[in-house]
């Protein structure tokens, strides 16, 4: 009986040094490798930007979209439509940089100051420079990618090539080609056949843009923007990178190409389109007149 | 002789009685008129956005909340218009405060052992009570096309309109021609729809609502106006795309905001319009936040008297013989981060038949000999300290100079004012579905010699205070 006893007092203290030892290495393999650090910077030009006080505008500003812990469950969130971005799983939209990488600090900077087309996120153009350089410190506390990884190099953008019909014929060849119809609809309007399927990496539905609508893509307004936005594509929606597909020139093309689907915005590549023949038929084939519900939104 | 007594010591307790109903009377509409209209949960609901985004602490705006305002109620992403909202949703948010407050005012003038109006008294009054209520709907009826109508009610339900405007928003594509129509608050950057103290006296601006005195005992006919007053009128407005430079300028009907072309005071109205142009530019200073500076200018005329029929009597509507005043000042507006100071530079000026009610035909009245065109200084100090965006502590003192007496025979002091006041107010909870603030304040108004001791015959000053306790919310 009593070398049961032993036997028994020995797994006891077996189990209290032991089993825990495992948990912990149990626990070890899952952890991430880093931790979110409570102090980030940020850098934007000149500025630099300071968590502690970005934490303070975050949760006068910020908090009741992408909640507390800065995981999109704010108390609002089930209201807002698209999703607020969950800065805990540090996937963003807008990047000059590669897809999968982190942003720059510039490029949550921009978005702070831009906000997003269509989407409940406004422009914060009217706060302070530092206090967006302050808010974009603070975004980067919420995850470990911050710690552990660093933001990838930009992509190069080269110089825009001279605006011709030709590039603006081959964009619409590439427009086929790539299959972008496919989401964003012959006529650019957001209702291709693939369109009521997509969602996006938290398995939302997401529509794709619809270029009749306004001159202002979610990343930006100029043809810079737009070429970023084939190049880095959007993570965490459908829209791919196609930095391995296409090369820059091509890209440029489908650049002016987009420009005449966005027929409500006068631009350069509009004007060349419509003083074609072919492209002033096309263009006043999609114009729907005296429907103006005051949405901004046209038909 | 007992009942002569007694009847006369009764009709002395009436005659008391009713000069306090009548102090406190003026009171209660001092408040009634100077309860802030705006803070708006409907936004807040439209949006999802916090009180804490749009104001500093709310009815107080935030640069994120001015350039909302001043993009006509729109964020600007496209989903501004009606259309994006649920069909349920109303653009509606009402606002009331329950309080409880104590007036006290000094020199009050009352009966005495020497008979009527024989003595001077001090008077206050304490007890529960609310303020009038605001029914505040804004928005968008379509893109670029907003709105703001408050039927605003004073604590026993009477209605008024406070504000009643449509506004074409960035006309031609543009931030710099906004376009708005109907009654409105002036471009105010010291907003007095926004201030954060709610007192009988501490809830509007001395500088925004001063008159001078024609002389000790008598104010001067008014003619009905306040720079801090909604009025009727067409404004336009632009601002850069950050809203750090704004510009404004309105013409105005001189009826003070009233309608059917009266002023509100009973006197001749109609016919008269005026100006109001407002410009500041916003600046930043490194971490210290956003600093701003403007200027503004309100250029008005009233009549002084008006049309009569062959009986002689006055027709409404009908003012003629205007003359001009004025009002003009700059302002500052300085952030310390936590820590802002509001300074602001006061000047106005009364056309000298204005400020002695007198007909300006030349007819059957002249001027007061020895009157003259006064005008005075003012200055104001708004301190606040925004401890985090659920607790803001309040400070504020005033003063007004005079520089130029109505009449030759007025002391050189005669409606000076000093005015301090102080608290705070604590939000226990902030959300985008409704506000609520404990608002807690003391105020004190100092006016010189604009009483007429009923013992002395010589001109003394009038002291008033206030403290409020409320319980203010909105949803």
């Amino acid at each position: 009986m009593r070398n049961i006893s032993n036997l028994k007092f020995c797994l006891l203290v077996a189990s209290v040094f032991v089993l825990p030892s495992g948990i912990r290495a149990q626990q070890a393999d899952q952890a991430p490798a880093a931790k979110p650090s409570k102090h980030m910077e940020s850098h934007i030009g000149d500025l630099t930007g300071h968590s502690e006080a970005g934490a303070k505008l975050y949760y006068r500003y910020c908090w009741g979209c992408h909640g507390a812990r800065g995981d999109g469950n704010g108390e609002n969130a089930p209201y807002v439509t698209p999703e607020p971005r969950n800065f805990v799983a540090a996937v963003f939209k807008c990047r000059s940089t590669p897809t999968g990488t982190l942003p720059l600090d510039s490029d949550l900077y921009n978005s702070l100051k831009r906000g997003f087309n269509f989407t409940n996120m406004p422009s914060w153009i009217a706060l302070t420079n530092q206090d967006r350089a302050n808010l974009v410190a603070f975004i980067k506390t919420f995850s470990a990618r911050w710690v552990a990884e660093k933001p990838g190099d930009p992509i190069q953008i080269p110089t825009e090539p001279k605006l011709t019909v030709e590039s603006i014929k081959h964009g619409g060849e590439l427009f086929q080609k790539l299959e972008c119809w496919k989401c964003h609809g012959q006529e650019g309007r957001g209702d291709g056949p693939s369109a009521s399927t997509l969602t996006d990496s938290n398995d939302q539905p997401i529509r794709p843009y619809n270029f009749t609508t306004d001159n202002r893509s979610k990343c930006g307004r100029t043809n810079e923007d737009l070429y970023r936005i084939f190049m880095t594509g959007l993570d965490g929606t459908p829209m791919p990178s196609f930095a391995d597909v296409v090369k820059p020139n091509d890209a440029w093309d489908l650049v002016h190409y987009l420009r005449t689907l966005q027929y409500n915005n006068p631009s350069p590549e509009l004007a060349l389109w419509m003083s074609t023949p072919e492209g002033k038929a096309i263009v006043e084939a999609k114009k729907v007149e005296n429907t103006n519900t005051g949405s901004g939104v046209q038909p | 002789m007992d009942s002569l007594c007694s009847k006369s010591l009764q009709s002395g307790g009436v005659r008391f009685a009713r000069t306090v109903m009548y102090s406190f009377a003026v009171l209660a509409l001092i408040l009634i008129e100077c309860y802030p209209a705006q803070a708006i949960p409907a936004f807040a609901r439209k949006y999802g956005l916090p009180c804490s985004s749009c104001h500093e602490a709310w009815p107080k705006l935030s640069p994120f909340g001015q350039q909302f305002k001043d993009n006509g109620y729109q964020l600007g992403n496209d989903r501004d218009a009606p259309i994006f909202q649920q069909a349920a949703y109303w653009p509606i948010a009402l606002r009331i405060t329950p309080n409880w407050h104590l007036e006290r005012q000094d020199h009050v003038v009352v009966d005495g052992a020497n008979g009527e109006n024989t003595a001077l008294a001090n008077i206050t009054t304490h007890g529960f009570d609310y303020t009038g209520m605001d029914m505040l709907t804004a928005g968008t009826l379509a893109k670029n096309f907003s709105f703001l109508l408050v039927p605003s009610s004073d604590e026993t339900g009477a209605f008024h309109f406070e504000s009643a405007n449509v506004r074409f928003d960035n006309v031609l594509g543009t931030p710099w021609v906004n376009i708005k129509v109907g009654k409105f608050e002036l471009d105010n950057l010291l907003s007095e729809k926004r201030i954060l103290t709610l007192s009988a006296n501490g809830g509007s601006y001395q500088n925004y609502h001063f008159q001078p005195w024609l002389a000790p005992g008598t104010p001067s006919p008014l003619y009905g106006f306040g720079i801090g007053d909604n009025q009727l009128g067409i404004e336009w407005m632009g601002h850069s795309a950050n809203d750090r430079t704004r510009v404004s300028a309105s013409l105005l009907s001189g009826t003070d905001g009233n309608p059917d072309f009266q002023n509100g005071m009973g006197n001749a109205a109609g016919r008269a319009y005026e100006g109001f142009v407002a410009a500041s530019q916003a600046f930043e200073v490194g971490s210290l936040g956003l600093q701003r500076v403007g200027g503004f200018a309100y250029f008005g005329q009233a009549p002084t008297y008006p049309e009569y029929t062959q009986s002689g009597a006055p027709i409404d509507g009908t003012g003629v013989g205007n003359e001009p005043y004025y009002r003009a000042g700059f302002i500052g507006m300085w952030y310390l981060k936590k820590l802002d100071v509001t300074t602001m530079y006061f000047y106005g000026h009364d056309n000298v038949y204005l400020a002695t009610g007198t007909a300006s035909n030349g007819g059957s009245s002249a001027l007061p000999s020895g009157s003259h065109a006064p005008s005075w200084n003012g200055a104001l100090f708004e301190t606040h300290y925004t401890w985090s965006p659920q607790l803001i502590l309040i400070n504020r003192y005033e003063l007004i100079r005079m520089k130029q007496q109505a009449l030759d025979s007025n002391p050189g002091d005669l409606g000076n004012v000093d005015a301090l006041t102080f608290g705070f107010r604590y939000y226990p909870f902030i959300n985008s579905r409704a506000g609520f603030a404990f608002h807690n304040e003391y105020s004190i108004v100092w006016n010189r010699k604009v009483q007429v001791s009923p013992v002395t015959g010589l001109p003394i000053d009038l002291t008033s205070s206030s403290l409020f306790f409320g319980i203010d919310f909105a949803f």
